[in-house]
């Protein structure tokens, strides 16, 4: 059982050691969402990567890739020295998700409002082959400014894409601050629902209404679901919270142990 | 495959290339469940029209929204489809360049791409839905596989070709209805192998997709003076053929290649490219394409008559450069 905690500490670690600035914020803002996703819902082998009947999932809001390899890690696609080489030279665990199959990452992504157009792709060829699997796309609410988002959207629903699943992490920020898009006259869950999907809010955070949104998800067989989660971005450690300054963003010493003692860790000297 | 001949070529080339395309991509669709079609909305403007009534399963319209036709067919093509998408040059090229980079190579998922109506072959529809630039911008995406079929027959040798084919391929589709015809007969058609129209001479065209036919037409009245002329189908762009660019080279003192695209990027770019790295001791290479701006438009073989790409400029052209020499 990877804890929520678990993906946390790595998040966390690997930026450490890393050195360099990282997408933390967005990263902690989805831990629960992909920690349920991979331990109770995806149809997946991480012994066996590219088993063929696998569920598929893609990180469209590619640049919170450290959240993903934290999981991918902990869910056992690759060990700890591969983790180890995140964002240095010439490895291929970057900034953004490169392609590599056999590492649990299906696509590469990192130019916001792509990733869910190659899912509904993926979902429609599962239907024509009728095969029984689904697509699970990560979002951001930022990522939603993209016009290329909606014109999937519109398709997903007009070919009533029951395969595929869109969350969207809702952590209220985009680089340069606020997502003032909508936060006020629109709101992200109604433009959704226009497009004619089938909308689930929930607390991102909640384990059980993401569990439930998952079922229902499933349970819809009358086009393309989309989670809406409402999260916080930096979440878990406490001075992150709700503050952009660390949407990227580079961890020193310092601010490693203030980290640990944030997740209730005692930091270990040295 | 369909037999090519001077009976079936003439009937293609009075339908035109785009219904070409459609009607070929149908016969292919009947006898084989795995290709699909995609159309940002222009499927009655691709022939496809039969393609959707009559394989709807294998149809998908994705709306005018190019950038997600991209993505989609990036999917349908992982999960092993033979996925054929298609839109007007530009939009395929620019509007949904950047997809195309990310899907087709960064990721190297093997759509296959069909920019319709491209160069001047939009006639009226003007600047806006010319395909003037789309060659460069492809050419730059690396792992890119891009074709420019010649004639009609060789648009049912390029869609046999990429089925199956396990790369990404932009196929560029120039001419309209009553296009030249090149092949009457039957003829090996291979993905990156240029094809020798008429054997290299002293004076040696190299050209792509229906202007060739055009070059072909130049080639034969100058055939008539007693001007003998090579003429090359470089109908794979990218990659070049280099072994047939070196036969051209032992062989001719003036290579001049003819394209309807903007002289930046296109064809000519990529042989004066090719030829600055190993070097050509013996030629000259001479370009000639479409000048650096948007001029006036109209019908497509006006297009072709202004810009010197009918076969009376071209011969005027190969003229003027012989007398260069």
């Amino acid at each position: 059982m990877v804890s929520d905690q678990d993906i946390r500490k790595t998040i966390v670690d690997t930026a450490f050691k890393c050195g360099e600035s990282t997408h933390i914020g967005g990263s902690l803002s989805m831990v629960e969402l992909l920690n349920v996703l991979f331990g109770e819902v995806l149809d997946h082998r991480p012994e066996e990567p590219e088993w063929p009947a696998r569920d598929l999932f893609i990180l469209s809001k590619g640049h919170a890739v450290l959240g993903y390899l934290a999981v991918l890690h902990l869910y056992g696609y690759f060990d700890a020295d591969k983790l180890a080489t995140f964002q240095t030279d010439g490895s291929d665990l970057i900034a953004h998700p490169v392609k590599k199959p056999q590492l649990g990452i299906e696509s590469s992504n990192g130019s916001l409002g792509q990733g869910l157009s190659f899912g509904l792709g993926l979902a429609l060829g599962m239907e024509l082959k009728n095969e029984d699997r689904r697509v699970y796309v990560m979002l951001g609410d930022g990522e939603c400014n993209e016009g290329s988002v909606w014109e999937t959207a519109a398709l997903a629903a007009e070919r009533g894409a029951s395969r595929l699943c869109a969350i969207v992490d809702e952590n209220h920020f985009r680089n340069d601050g606020a997502t003032t898009t909508y936060a006020n006259k629109i709101q992200l869950a109604g433009v959704w629902r226009a497009f004619g999907w089938n909308v689930i809010e929930i607390d991102g955070h909640d384990r059980d209404r993401i569990r439930d949104a998952f079922a229902a998800a499933r349970a819809h067989g009358d086009g393309p679901t989309v989670i809406v989660a409402n999260t916080i971005k930096g979440r878990g450690i406490d001075f992150m919270e709700a503050n952009n300054d660390w949407h990227h963003n580079r961890i020193t010493s310092n601010i490693y142990r203030d980290c640990l003692r944030a997740l209730g860790l005692e930091p270990v000297d040295g | 495959m369909v037999e090519i001949s001077k009976r079936n070529s003439r009937a293609w080339s009075r339908i035109g290339i785009r219904a070409t395309y459609g009607q070929a991509l149908s016969g292919y669709a009947a006898e084989n469940p795995n290709v699909i079609a995609l159309s940002a909305d222009l499927g009655r403007s691709s022939g496809l029209d039969r393609f959707s009534k009559e394989y709807p399963r294998q149809f998908i319209n994705t709306g005018i929204a190019e950038q997600n036709m991209v993505g989609v067919a990036a999917g349908l093509a992982r999960s092993g489809f033979d996925v054929f998408a298609s839109t007007f040059a530009p939009f395929a090229s620019m509007r949904a360049s950047e997809q195309v980079r990310m899907n087709m190579g960064y990721m190297g998922e093997p759509v296959k791409l069909v920019a319709l109506g491209s160069g001047f072959a939009m006639g009226f529809l003007g600047n806006s839905h010319y395909g003037l630039e789309d060659l460069a911008v492809m050419r730059a995406i690396p792992g890119l596989t891009i074709v420019s079929p010649a004639d009609c027959a060789e648009i049912y040798k390029t869609i046999e070709a990429c089925i199956g084919y396990p790369k990404p391929v932009y196929i560029r589709l120039t001419g309209a209805v009553n296009c030249p015809v090149v092949y009457e007969e039957d003829y090996d058609f291979e993905l990156g192998k240029a094809v020798w129209i008429k054997p290299a001479a002293d004076i040696t065209v190299i050209s792509a997709g229906t202007t060739v036919g055009h070059c072909l037409k130049a080639a034969d009245m100058l055939a008539e003076q007693g001007l003998a002329i090579g003429l090359l189908n470089m109908h794979t762009i990218k990659p070049l053929d280099k072994e047939a660019l070196a036969h051209a080279a032992s062989v001719s003192s003036l290579l001049i290649v003819v394209e309807e695209h903007m002289r930046a990027g296109g064809l000519g770019s990529a042989v004066l490219e090719h030829f600055a790295e190993v070097g050509a001791p013996r030629c000259r290479v001479v370009t000639h394409g479409i000048p650096d701006r948007y001029g006036e438009t109209g019908a497509y073989s006006y297009m072709l008559k202004i810009s010197g790409l009918d076969a009376d400029g071209i011969a005027r052209l190969i003229k003027r450069e012989t007398a260069n020499a």
